[in-house]
């Protein structure tokens, strides 16, 4: 009788876990190996991703004129704001926003995106990575 | 039987006038066309809310509405790109839910809601401080002052202007 609630219980609990779980569901870490792969693949010579050059990217300005910062603001725990529409935007550093970088698919249109944005071409994996890294070092 | 016609010229009167009141309401209603709108998607929900508020579809009539959807990637100085089919299914719901009558007349050359002639004659007497303020920044505001816009309601009792 026991056994029969522990395993009814379990079953309810695993249940509940996968219906509040996205369909693509990832983690960031997930998502950075995925960076990884890639980057390995273009750079024989790959050593890495680095917080450091992460946070030196996202808030410099490139070609356009624009930086990540510009809408996500240079602390990406805190709110930020479309520097075009001022439309809100959500915390982009998952330790301040959980739903961040848990859709590959999202993280991918994102970046293209904004990349074309920013510095009007597509990013490298090392460029990504290294944002990644650094956004996933601050804590809240 | 005076007091008699006296009460009926009164009656006609005051029939008259609440009928023509009720007239001038319903055409000014009419005229402006609706208000508030409720067609709803979720794939317009999600990719066309992000960066500004999804507009109705009904703000724009269809021929706009296609021109918007076949340049993503270059929409008003920023890439939108999204995949070709979620594209394609916003592209329907936008197209089956577009401007028809006053704000279809005039097909507009310009793709922004803001230039098109119901935008602005709807807010000719907006001043320009109001445009300027730093709580609006920009016409696509809306919800700068059309304070329930996210729910589809641009209702004038629901305006309020930025101090």
């Amino acid at each position: 009788m026991h056994t029969m609630g522990s395993v009814v219980g379990l079953w309810v609990a695993v249940s509940l876990g996968y219906a509040a779980w996205p369909a693509s569901a990832a983690t960031p870490v997930e998502i950075q190996r995925g960076f990884e792969a890639a980057a390995r693949e273009g750079n024989p010579g790959f050593a890495g991703f680095s917080a450091q050059r992460g946070e030196q990217f996202f808030k410099a300005k490139h070609s356009n004129d624009w930086s990540c910062a510009s809408c996500h603001t240079a602390n990406p725990l805190a709110p930020g704001k479309h520097a075009t529409t001022a439309k809100d935007i959500t915390p982009l550093a998952p330790s301040a926003n959980p739903q961040r970088f848990t859709d590959a698919a999202k993280v991918d249109k994102w970046f293209k995106r904004n990349c074309n944005d920013v510095l009007g071409r597509l990013c490298t994996a090392q460029e990504k990575g290294d944002v990644l890294e650094y956004l996933t070092s601050l804590k809240k | 039987m005076e007091t008699a016609s006296r009460r009926m010229l009164f009656d006609v009167t005051v029939w008259t006038a609440s009928l023509f009141m009720t007239l001038v309401l319903v055409t000014r209603e009419a005229m402006a066309g609706s208000s508030t709108f409720t067609a709803t998607h979720p794939k317009w929900e999600a990719e066309c809310g992000t960066c500004h508020i999804a507009y109705p579809p009904q703000l724009l009539p269809a021929p706009s509405w296609r021109r918007v959807m076949s340049g993503l990637d270059k929409h008003f100085g920023t890439d939108a790109g999204l995949d070709a089919r979620t594209a394609a299914e916003i592209g329907v719901f936008l197209e089956q839910n577009a401007a028809s009558g006053k704000r279809a007349l005039a097909a507009p050359d310009t793709l922004r809601i803001t230039e098109t002639a119901w935008f602005q004659r709807e807010h000719r007497k907006v001043p320009e401080a109001i445009w300027k303020h730093p709580a609006v920044k920009t016409r696509a505001n809306c919800v700068a002052c059309h304070t329930a816009a996210e729910q589809g309601d641009y209702r004038e009792r629901n305006i309020r202007m930025p101090r």
